[in-house]
């Protein structure tokens, strides 16, 4: 978090680039205040003056200092008047918040990473460390899921990504035209076909919450344990520090003890209706 | 002579198959290569085989409303294309065009009909394995179906 004493203040960011990535979701550069770092997986609060404060998270590299990247999708109030803004303008950040990904933890082990739709964002700053240190892991699948081939983000980065030797990145749609020469079908399929080592693997799940429940019971079907399986939660987040109760999940606030738990610390909550 | 009979076995779908069942199945099997491209069956035409994919991608296509044809599944290596030769009236579903060259062991219906008739166990056995695929792709078309990735994330 930034190293002052009110987390409820945010700092004025200037927003240096905007870059479109699909039709309703954007990458923003923001100029970072002096003091700020942040976790893969972590989150900041972007407030647009005048309309209101959402929780996004970090998209960019950890080792970048210079730049503070998010990826937004323009699905809400907030969210669309941010997709709004263009370079030069400026939002308030509060931040980074909660818990993350917890990379030490995968180091000298396979390292398995799903991605559902904008769920590919908070995972971004895993894969940069990854490849930035790629002697300390194992084998590395990222496994992303989304609608369309337009839904697809980062596409540039992905195909770079897809022609490396050390990494397996494999990418699946809903449903594609005639001409696309990729896979089409449901997330799960490509965790099937993944190589790991069950017993020696470390997997990291974004995305829709039926998404990742779906890729658990594959991925434990194939052998892994609650221990080795780490999501990543939305809620409705406001204070983010774990005093107004919105994003209560059971026991926990995810803005303060998320977004991402290890799996065996929530799992009789997951996928409960109720809560 | 050699047989099909240790490619059947090696394969995902056969791997459980005990060795008296595989060596029943195999006359039933032939060897194919589909160039990128092809199409390897139409839609409403007589489903009389399987495939076992041992290399390459095959798409399933259909036809959209607005009349294009759109990819609703991908199978690779591994997979096992077709189930519609075990359901009557046996017409394909979908079209199957191979996306890379595919090669693969076609099985087929007919003969497999009729050797599950004269042999129920083995029937309920390829049925098993059938309906397990079955019932994993029919939960995967409703995933896509409900647009999850649509706007809660």
């Amino acid at each position: 978090m930034l190293g002052r004493a009110n987390p409820m203040l945010p700092m004025i960011c200037g927003i240096e680039r905007v870059k479109r990535e699909t039709h309703d979701t954007f990458t923003f550069e923001l100029t970072p205040p002096c003091d700020y770092s942040f976790a893969p997986g972590q989150f900041n609060m972007l407030y647009v003056f005048g309309v209101g404060e959402v929780a996004i998270s970090v998209s960019g590299d950890p080792s970048k200092k210079e730049a503070l990247v998010h990826t937004i999708r323009a699905v809400g109030s907030v969210t669309k008047a941010i997709c709004k803004l263009k370079g030069g303008g400026s939002v308030g950040v509060r931040g980074a918040f909660g818990s993350d990904w917890q990379i030490d933890k995968a180091v000298g082990k396979d390292v398995v990473l799903v991605a559902g739709g904008i769920g590919l964002a908070p995972l971004r700053p895993v894969i940069y460390h990854i490849l930035a240190n790629r002697a300390e892991f194992g084998r590395v699948s990222v496994l992303y899921g989304t609608r369309t081939t337009g839904d697809l983000v980062f596409r540039r980065e992905i195909e770079q990504w897809r022609g490396r030797f050390d990494l397996d990145f494999e990418v699946t749609v809903d449903t594609a035209s005639a001409d696309w020469r990729g896979d089409v079908g449901f997330v799960t399929t490509l965790i099937r076909k993944a190589s790991f080592d069950p017993l020696e693997t470390v997997a990291m799940l974004c995305g829709p919450e039926i998404m990742m429940r779906f890729s658990i019971a594959e991925l434990k079907k194939l052998g892994l344990t609650s221990e080795q399986i780490f999501v990543s939660m939305e809620r409705n987040m406001k204070c983010a520090v774990g005093f107004c109760g919105h994003c209560q999940f059971g026991p926990a606030f995810v803005c303060r003890d998320g977004p991402v738990f290890r799996l065996d610390h929530l799992e009789p909550l997951f996928g409960k209706h109720e809560i | 002579m050699e047989t099909l009979e240790p490619i059947l076995a090696e394969h995902p779908f056969f791997r459980e198959l005990a060795r008296p069942d595989l060596h029943l199945l195999v006359g039933c099997a032939s060897n194919v290569v589909f160039e990128a491209g092809t199409t390897i069956f139409r839609e409403g035409e007589d489903a009389d085989s399987f495939y076992l994919i041992r290399q390459g991608k095959v798409a399933l296509e259909a036809e959209s409303p607005e009349r294009h044809s759109v990819i609703v599944q991908t199978l690779g290596k591994g997979e096992v294309l077709g189930w519609s030769w075990l359901v009557p009236p046996y017409h394909w579903c979908f079209d199957a065009k191979a996306v890379d060259l595919t090669r693969a062991i076609a099985l087929n219906g007919k003969c497999l009909r009729e050797k599950c008739d004269e042999n129920p166990r083995l029937g309920y056995e390829l049925l098993k394995g059938f309906a397990r695929i079955m019932a994993e792709r029919l939960q995967a078309a409703r995933m896509q179906m409900l647009d999850i990735y649509g706007t809660n994330t």
